[in-house]
């Protein structure tokens, strides 16, 4: 039965900049310092202090909304967003309201075997928050009866980034997400790390039949903490969404908690009345008009973004989407790419290596490329090694496990685990006799016409040759050898 | 006879004496220290006294001046601060409980030039909680009592910077004025009292109330002083982003070249009802001999006056109700345990903040809430532009306007203590130059028959300080006023 629903989401995602120094004050901006150790009277709210705004974080905004093809308002306004929490030293949060700096841009993602545009309706500049801890096991406030507020976050600049409610599917969002997060990496704006908090993201999510064309009743979703956990929670709630609509049990406009552990969903304890944040101008902030040469000369300087680097991978190279994607997806993996490549190894081979074995092996240690001990020589290597028959691919596939955990040139791999194939005719022609002798009926079937009865005789001189026998050479003297008399 | 006593003279006499070798900064000092010694148990102008500070910084004045060294024009000179002014180490309480005991970590940037350049603090000046007030009488430690007459009010809420000013318990002070408040007491005080142009001085450090109005401003007892002491505090601070580029200048420049062929214009809604009969009577003689010096006097209708009070009453307390969220008992000041941290910030709240500072919250709050910011502060901020276009249109066919400072004269402590809005009305002159930016300035016109102080303001354009200076420099000379509160003529 085709699904008459329809899926939509938009994605909220708040960007912690890598800036020096905090948003509107020169304390250091830096993650897990000792607590309150980077304040100052200014990110402490005291009384009589001021803000001044950080130059840096102004063209890191720009930067992110050019990078997203928005426009950069001539004029914006800071606002105050006031209301009262502990870890907001001045209970009001200086924000921007409806003349934020960068507006109407968009995000081209690969979902679903093609592209779609996921429009961006605004990025604006906003300050962080102290973290709070609660005294209690859970580390949940409603079990507490302390808790402690360390001030280092506060203040540091943050960007906001929202997005149309352009994306059908968790699949999509997932990508969305992906890309941003490459995007913000290229330009060198910030971590982006989730498990550090440099990247958070808020979804929300409704579902609506698909012949109309309102939104359905939209939920919200908080306590997002990585690009699994979205696609996961994101899952959850479109089936729970389904499942209310199909039963006809009504659907609430609310904020909902992901669990972690139970990959569900749960209504948040607090009460989601709209709050009244009463947003007014910050007066004490004069209003950003960026130069337009400024904003002319930080556009040109822009680097090569994740699409860009992605369709020059495919064209200069001639990789797959997929393979570019995956090659592409950070600078560290395209860089390493061209590096191997630039030590004249095949770009397709490098690419396979790289998106399989390698991938496969960096997953399973949980590390990243730039932290593994594989070097662009040792790939290159390999598909050189293998490529001239010097090793089957079978050894190509266990000298990369070993030089993942030794970090041991291939060469040296290679001789001490005697890796090399034979590939000398005389030594071959022994195994290929024996196995033609010991196979009657293949060989009979092969002589017949059933070409891939081959593989099997291969199979068994390579089984004779414990392996090291050079597969193609030998299919080559199989082949002679059943095509003589 | 009485001894014409140092604590009664101008800072720039003073600094002369000082340079001549005639007087020390010590004797300045412990002249003051005894003026505060005698009357302040009357006047209560005080919150916090700082005498040792003030000795330790005369002494090392004097020995610096006996080395030869060419010091700045305040040094050595006995200054009070109000007490919504950061002092580092030193008490800052606003006025209000929920500061009582709070010692900031960092030197307010008009209190950090001025001590550079060497001046003496003798303490913080009682003021109006959170300066909200224009009487002295909303502070959370009792009020200031006019040494003209000690039954009245000095006005507010500098009213302790102004009475000690006034009464020799200061050389010359800084106040702050967000509708009024340094030329309203200053005029209810017989002293200068100075609202230079917004962004002239930085703000940091000064305790927020209204952030788009509040302004530090000067009390001294002539115009000279107000121009020595602005030199010193003036100038782009990259602490405040709402402070203004220009050169550092010396504002005594030019101040004696005299209002001949100046363009003098009377605000015409000055003189209506509400004003006391001796109010204009002073202000009306003194506007009769700038004619007679030479300046081109007019009337000039600024008609958008009646409006200023609504439109300030609406932008102040929304401003000051996020201004003041801060003050919650998690970081500093005074805490009142709860049950939960909403628990503990409504108490603190509760008990730390005063009735009119409540008022103005709750007004503010409710100005800027969901559907009512449009008519409420947005209205306001339209209003406010329209104000400023009256004064740019006075200042075309004008140099300088002026009015009376404030309708009425000191009156009595309590009088408006329970009509919160017959209070506010004694800011209906000062408020427009708050909410333009412009400069203006109060000089003592007179007694009334009461022997109570007349004070008539004089307004210039943005940035035209040097202009108020000369006008009323000259004006000042003119009218020759220099009778002393009685309390003091007595010693």
């Amino acid at each position: 039965m085709a699904e008459e629903f329809e899926t939509v989401i938009g994605l909220e995602c708040h960007v912690e900049l890598s800036t020096e120094t905090k948003m509107f004050c020169g304390c250091r901006n830096e993650f897990g310092a000792p607590p309150n150790t980077n304040v100052c009277p200014v990110c402490l709210g005291h009384p009589g202090s001021l803000p001044v705004p950080n130059e840096k974080a102004i063209e890191y905004i720009v930067r992110i909304g050019l990078a997203l093809d928005c426009s950069i308002a001539p004029h914006s306004l800071f606002h105050r967003k006031n209301y009262f929490y502990p870890d907001m030293p001045k209970n009001f949060q200086i924000s921007q309201y409806d003349l934020p700096v960068c507006v109407a841009g968009h995000l081209d993602v690969e979902v679903d075997g093609g592209t779609r545009r996921i429009g961006i309706t605004r990025v604006h500049m906003e300050e962080d928050t102290g973290k709070t801890t609660h005294g209690s096991a859970s580390g949940r406030i409603h079990e507490a009866d302390h808790a402690l507020v360390d001030y280092n976050r506060a203040g540091v600049p943050l960007v906001e980034v929202v997005s149309e409610p352009d994306m059908r599917s968790p699949e999509g969002a997932r990508a969305y997400l992906t890309e941003l997060r490459a995007t913000l990496e290229a330009l060198g704006v910030s971590d982006v790390r989730m498990e550090e908090g440099s990247l958070r993201c808020d979804a929300n999510i409704s579902t609506r039949r698909k012949s109309s064309s309102d939104l359905g009743v939209k939920v919200e979703i908080k306590n997002l903490n990585s690009i699994r956990s979205l696609e996961r929670a994101l899952k959850y709630e479109e089936e729970r969404q389904r499942a209310a609509l199909r039963n006809a049990e009504p659907l609430v406009q609310e904020t909902r908690h992901f669990d972690e552990d139970r990959g569900t969903t749960q209504t948040l304890r607090s009460k989601e009345e709209a709050f009244d944040y009463r947003y007014f101008p910050e007066p004490d902030l004069p209003p950003l008009e960026p130069d337009p040469k400024w904003v002319e000369r930080i556009r040109v300087s822009l680097p090569e973004l994740p699409a860009a680097r992605r369709a020059r991978l495919t064209r200069d190279f001639d990789l797959k989407l997929a393979q570019a994607l995956l090659v592409g997806e950070s600078k560290a993996s395209a860089d390493f790419f061209e590096e191997t490549v630039g030590l004249s190894a095949a770009p397709v081979a490098v690419a396979h290596w790289m998106t399989q074995d390698l991938a496969g092996l960096l997953n399973k240690a949980k590390i990243e490329l730039d932290a593994s001990k594989i070097t662009p020589q040792h790939v290159a290597d390999l598909v050189h090694l293998v490529e001239d028959g010097t090793i089957s691919n079978a050894g190509a596939k266990q000298a990369l496990e070993d030089a993942f955990e030794s970090g041991d040139p291939v060469e040296d791999i290679v001789e001490r685990r005697g890796l090399r194939q034979v590939t000398d005719t005389s030594a071959l022609q022994a195994w290929v006799d024996e196995a033609i002798a010991e196979n009657p009926v293949p060989v009979e079937q092969f002589r017949g016409g059933k070409e891939a009865i081959l593989g099997f005789l291969v199979g068994q001189v390579m089984k004779k040759s414990g392996g090291s026998a050079n597969p193609k050479v030998v299919s080559d003297l199989v082949r002679e050898r059943l095509s003589g008399t | 006879m009485s001894v014409t006593h140092l604590c009664d003279l101008t800072g720039t006499e003073l600094a002369a004496k000082l340079r001549a070798g005639e007087v020390t900064s010590a004797e300045i000092t412990a002249s003051c220290l005894a003026r505060i010694d005698t009357v302040e148990d009357r006047v209560r102008a005080y919150l916090t006294r700082t005498e040792d500070v003030a000795r330790a910084r005369a002494a090392d004045v004097d020995a610096r001046l006996a080395n030869g060294e060419d010091l700045p024009s305040v040094a050595g000179i006995p200054l009070a601060l109000k007490d919504v002014l950061t002092t580092r180490g030193i008490r800052t309480t606003c006025g209000s409980r929920i500061l009582e005991s709070y010692v900031p970590p960092y030197d307010s940037t008009a209190w950090a030039r001025l001590s550079a350049d060497g001046a003496v603090l003798l303490g913080k000046t009682n003021c109006d909680e959170f300066a909200m007030g224009s009487s002295n009488e909303n502070s959370a430690f009792g009020p200031v009592h006019n040494p003209w007459d000690l039954d009245t009010v000095p006005g507010g809420s500098s009213g302790g910077s102004a009475a000690a000013v006034a009464v020799g318990e200061a050389i010359w002070a800084l106040g702050t004025d967000t509708g009024g408040s340094v030329r309203q007491p200053a005029s209810l005080c017989g002293v200068v009292g100075l609202k230079p142009t917004y962004g002239l001085v930085s703000r940091y450090g000064l305790i927020a109330f209204a952030s788009s109005l509040d302004t530090v401003g000067t009390f001294t007892r002539s115009v000279r002083d107000a121009a020595v002491l602005l030199s010193s505090i003036a100038g782009k601070d990259p602490m405040d982003a709402t402070s203004l580029d220009g050169p550092k200048r010396n504002y005594t420049e030019g101040i004696e070249q005299g209002v001949a062929g100046l363009r003098i214009g009377i605000v015409r809604e000055a003189f209506g009802e509400g004003v006391q009969p001796g109010v204009k009577a002073s202000v009306q003689a003194a506007i009769d001999r700038l004619a007679s010096m030479g300046a081109q006097v007019g009337e000039v209708s600024l008609p958008h006056t009646d409006y200023a009070l609504s439109a300030y009453y609406l932008i102040a307390p929304s401003e000051a109700s996020s201004n003041l969220a801060r003050y919650d008992g998690v970081r500093y000041g005074l805490r009142v345990e709860g049950g939960d941290s909403v628990e503990m910030m409504r108490k603190t709240r509760g008990s730390g903040f005063g009735p009119e500072v409540k008022r103005r919250i709750m007004l503010g709050t409710y100005a800027l809430s969901a559907g009512y910011y449009e008519a409420y502060y947005g209205q306001a901020q339209k209003v406010r532009t329209l104000i400023i276009r009256d004064y740019e249109a006075a200042f075309e066919s004008y140099d300088v306007l002026v009015s009376p400072t404030s309708p009425t004269t000191a009156f009595r402590i309590g009088e408006r203590a329970d009509d919160p809005l017959a209070m506010y009305l004694s800011d209906v002159f000062t408020i427009p130059a708050n909410l333009s930016g412009v400069p203006a300035i109060s000089i003592p016109s007179g007694l009334d028959d009461a022997g109570l102080p007349v004070g008539l303001q004089v307004t210039a354009p943005v940035l035209a300080e040097p202009t108020l200076f000369r006008v009323a420099h000259a004006l000042e000379g003119e009218l020759g006023f220099d009778a002393l509160p009685p309390l003091v003529a007595a010693l």
